[in-house]
Order: structure tokens, then sequence, then C-alpha cells
């Protein structure tokens, strides 16, 4: 088997289906067991499920966010090849995550989702992040990134920045008091991208070192041309 | 005109005992050998669940005009009430507090009752209790993040706590404290809030009748989670300031700090009454869920209560004071 089978025909096969897993398991505990206080998702199932599906949404946009540090410290490209199915399956869990907040949450009541949506900062940061999501979805075919070219089309997606930050927003505005779990997103959130503004600065310091360097020797060339030169 | 002449056998009123004293005193001893019961056969049968067994029953509880009938709707399911809390000191999701409160040791406990009153002093949780009568109060719970609840609350009076203790002139609000003790109390170890918790009322408010500190629910004695051993419970208020595990009572001439007011004053106010009109940057407040139900109901003024409290806020700008 090559490599290309194996992450074509293996490998995202395993990643596609596992995360498909939180939802799977959602379903069949919505379908099979008691959704009372005694049931798996507790007394309030609506925010049980609103929740889960919230925290697998911004579980994959940190995953999505992983992959470009983790190949340059694992230094497999391979890993990118995983990249858009993360991505996309992040915005799939959004999707879900929003649709449980109109749907179940407030029973398609428009007039209220447009109140909270300008009112309370944390919807309002949540609704952000879908906006900020969606045009990736949408170009992140080949065809889109043909038609944008390569340069504008990484350009967009770094969109995906501000949407991961935004997401951690969210999720540390929505719990009441200073709690654990939003803060170590954050964290994780924060050192993601940190990598890359590091990575970034790397490089431009190698850059203009050896912009330095070239530039040095050609006015030693220089030099050492007007030196050799004969005199008129 | 009828004159009665006493005869050296009848007994003298002062020599009776009064109704709630004696009815205290079976209950107290029923309560006690419960109890006594429930830890003899708590050791044989160890290793204790995930989940504490319900607590002892109460005895001589009497009904309140509070009650199932009167309000007219649903008790709210027992598991629901007790494995679905906001008790920060255990936990900040929701299951937290029943899965972690099972070893909270809520006797012995004293409650210290400061400040601006003529019986100062430390009164160990049965004094406290003993001289009031338990009454059963049904009352809804609205939490300010949009849930609500029928509780059927076990409690004393407050107002009858409060006259029993003797508040001064200077006693203008009673403040509240939870147990600060992060040994027991694993949350207290991370700083969600300012420990202790601390809660507070205007004396009037204290004196309401509707206001209660509660000992126990569904005619049994309180479950660690909900706030054991005694907590309060304003019913026209979010839940948040219902205070629990209660260990000082502080009567003052000043407004007392209260921990969410401390955490985020924008959000949450001191008085904190339920009100559909007021908007809290968090939730709107219009409608509830009722824990059990599927589709949102309309928040009532003041949950529901608006003619036992209204009048306490006339002529204040709610808007501002909330």
């Amino acid at each position: 088997m090559t490599r290309e089978t194996a992450i074509r025909w293996v490998a995202k096969p395993i990643v596609f289906t596992s995360a498909l897993l939180p939802l799977v398991w959602l379903a069949w505990v919505v379908a099979t067991s008691d959704l009372g206080p005694k049931g798996p998702l507790g007394a309030n199932p609506i925010e049980y499920v609103n929740r889960h599906l919230g925290d697998w949404a911004i579980r994959f946009l940190l995953m999505a966010l992983a992959v470009t540090p983790l190949r340059g410290i694992t230094g497999w490209a391979q890993l990118t090849r995983f990249r858009r199915m993360l991505g996309l399956f992040a915005f799939f869990y959004v999707c879900l995550h929003m649709s449980s907040y109109i749907g179940l949450d407030q029973f398609f009541d428009w007039r209220a989702i447009w109140k909270d949506i300008v009112k309370r900062n944390y919807i309002t940061v949540g609704m952000l992040t879908f906006v900020m999501l969606l045009p990736l979805a949408i170009t992140s075919t080949k065809g889109m990134v043909k038609r944008l070219g390569g340069q504008r089309w990484t350009k967009l997606h770094r969109l995906v920045y501000p949407a991961g930050i935004a997401a951690c927003f969210h999720f540390y505005m929505m719990r009441k008091g200073v709690q654990l779990e939003p803060i170590v997103y954050a964290l994780i959130c924060a050192a993601l991208l940190g990598y890359r503004i590091a990575a970034h600065l790397k490089k431009k310091a190698a850059r203009t070192a050896k912009g330095a360097a070239t530039r040095v020797a050609a006015d030693a060339s220089r030099d050492r041309g007007k030196a050799g030169a004969p005199a008129s | 005109m009828l004159i009665k002449i006493a005869k050296p056998s009848d007994v003298k009123p002062s020599e009776i005992t009064p109704k709630s004293l004696y009815l205290d005193r079976r209950r107290f001893l029923k309560t006690a050998a419960v109890a006594g019961a429930g830890v003899v056969l708590g050791t044989i049968a160890a290793p204790a669940p995930a989940h504490a067994a319900r607590g002892p029953k109460l005895e001589g509880v009497v009904k309140s005009k509070w009650n199932l009938e009167t309000l007219g709707e649903k008790l709210t399911d027992y598991d629901a009430i007790t494995k679905y809390n906001n008790f920060y000191e255990f936990g900040t999701d929701k299951d937290d507090p029943s899965r972690n409160s099972g070893a909270f040791k809520t006797r012995p406990w004293s409650i210290a009752v400061e400040g601006a009153v003529e019986k100062p002093g430390t009164y160990d949780l049965e004094d406290f209790i003993k001289p009031h009568a338990l009454e059963e109060r049904v009352y809804r719970l609205r939490c300010v993040e949009a849930w609500s609840m029928v509780v059927p609350w076990v409690g004393i009076s407050l107002a009858n706590v409060i006259k029993h203790f003797g508040p001064t002139g200077n006693a203008k609000y009673v403040a509240f404290e939870t147990l600060l003790d992060p040994k027991q109390m694993p949350g207290q170890n991370r700083r969600v809030l300012k420990w202790p918790y601390k809660e507070g009322l205007r004396i009037d408010e204290a004196m309401n009748p509707l206001a209660i500190l509660a000992v126990g629910l569904y005619g049994e004695a309180m479950p660690n989670q909900n706030g054991a051993p005694i907590r309060l419970v304003t019913p026209w208020k979010y839940g948040f300031k219902s205070i629990k595990s209660i260990v000082k009572m502080r009567f003052q001439a000043d407004e007392p700090p209260t921990s969410w007011n401390e955490a985020a004053a924008r959000e949450y106010g001191f008085y904190s009454n339920v009100n559909p009109t007021v908007d809290h940057p968090r939730w709107s407040q219009a409608k509830e869920r009722r824990i059990g139900e599927f589709l949102k109901r309309p928040t009532l003024m003041f949950h529901g209560y608006a003619e036992e409290v209204a009048h306490l806020y006339a002529g204040m700008d709610l808007r501002k004071q909330y």
C-alpha cells in the first residue's frame, strides 16, 4: 500500500468516522434513553445538547488550528491533508450548535433570537464566529482555491485566527464567574496562535539576516571591484 | 360576665408547653432516631453510593398557605432538584454539587448571629431552629440563567427568626455568609468567586412572610447539594440570592456586599428581583424554561409573588436598582 492509498483509504476515513462520533453518540442517547433528570443528559437535556455541540465545535476548531504547528514540530507534512476535514467538522458542529440554539433553546422565536444577538455579548460574539467561518467553509473546495488563487485564498483563510479567538471569548463570556474550562481552551488557542507568530518572526528575522548578509557580500564585492579597477 | 375561679389543680397558663415546642421535641427525637439509624445502616452498607441517600424524614412539618393547591403548579422531580444545582462551592457544573458534596459534614453546625441585635451569639443549629415551626412552603424557584423549578421546601419563617433575636434600630440590613472550608468544599480552591459566598437582604425584605430559612425539601432533611443544613429561600428573587449552608447572620446599618455583585456589578444587582422587563446582559429574563418542560414560559413579575412583595419596592426605579 502506498502512502497515498493509506491516507486516502485508511487514515482519512478513520478521522472522518471518529469526528462523527460525538454526534452519533448524542443522537443515540437522545433516541434511546430517558430524557428525564435520571437520564444521561440530566434535568435540562436541551442545555446539555446545546453545550455538547458547542464543546465539539470549539474542539474541532482548535484541532484544525493545531495542524500547522504540529506539522512544524513533527516535520510530518502529510498532516496538512487533514486540515480541511477538521476545519469543516468544526463548521459542521458550529452549525449544529447554532441550530440547537435556534430550534431547541429558542424554539424559532426569531424576535427573541434577534434581541439575543444584538444585546447579549456572548451571543453576538458567537454569531460573529459563525460569520467568519462561513466564507472559509464555502471556499474550502479545490475549485474555489483555484478560482481565488493561492495567495488570496491563504489571505482569506487567515480569518480562522480571529474566529478561534472569538470562539474562546464566546465560551469564556458564557460561563459565570472565573471558570477553569474556558480558560484552558483560551490558553490552547493562544499557544497555537503564538506558535504562528513566533514562526513568522523567526522567518522574518532569518530573511533580514539573509538580506543583510547578501547586502554585505554585494557591498564587499563592489568595493573589491572598485579597488581592483584601474585608476582613471 | 363569666368569672372563672381557679382551682389549685388547674394547670397554670405558664405551665402549658407551647404546641410548637412539644411538636418540635417530638420532631427532634424522631429525626435524631432516624438519623441515628441512618448512621448505623450507613456504616454497614459501605462503600457509600456516588449519590448520597435521601435525607431523614422531617417530623412535625406543618402545611402552610403556600402549598401545592394554592400554587396550582406541578412539583419538579426530586432528582432534578437534587442533581441540577448551582452551588459553586462544590464545582461549577450542574451535577458537580451532587457528586462532590456526599461527604460534606453538616453536624455539628453553628450559626453566628452578630451586629445590631439584642441576642447576639453563636447558636447550635438545633437551638437556632427549635423555637420556630417547621412549615412546608411550595415555591417557584427562578434561576438568573432563565430556568425554573417548583420546590417543596421545609423551613422556618425568617421573620420569626429575626424577631427572636431582636434586631435593634440600626438593623437596616441582614447579611448572610456561607461556610468557608476549602477542604470540604473543593470549589473554594479556585477563585471562581471571592469566598466565602455572601448575600444580604434589606430588613423589610427579610421580614416578608415569604422569606424562609429552609432546612429540607420533599419533607426530608436538606440534601447537601441544595445547601444543607440551612439555607435562605426568597422566591421572588433570582436563585443566587438564596444563600446556602449559612454560618453567619449579621444585622447592620449599611447595605452588605454580595458575592455576585462583587464579581460583576453590571449583571447582578443587590436586589436581583425576578423581573421580566429588566434585561440581563447575559440572558433574556422575559421567559424561562421550567425544568421538565420543552417550551419556555413567560416569566412573571417577582416570579408571581408581586402581591406579597411589590409594596417593598414602591417608588424605586427597578431598572436602576436591579
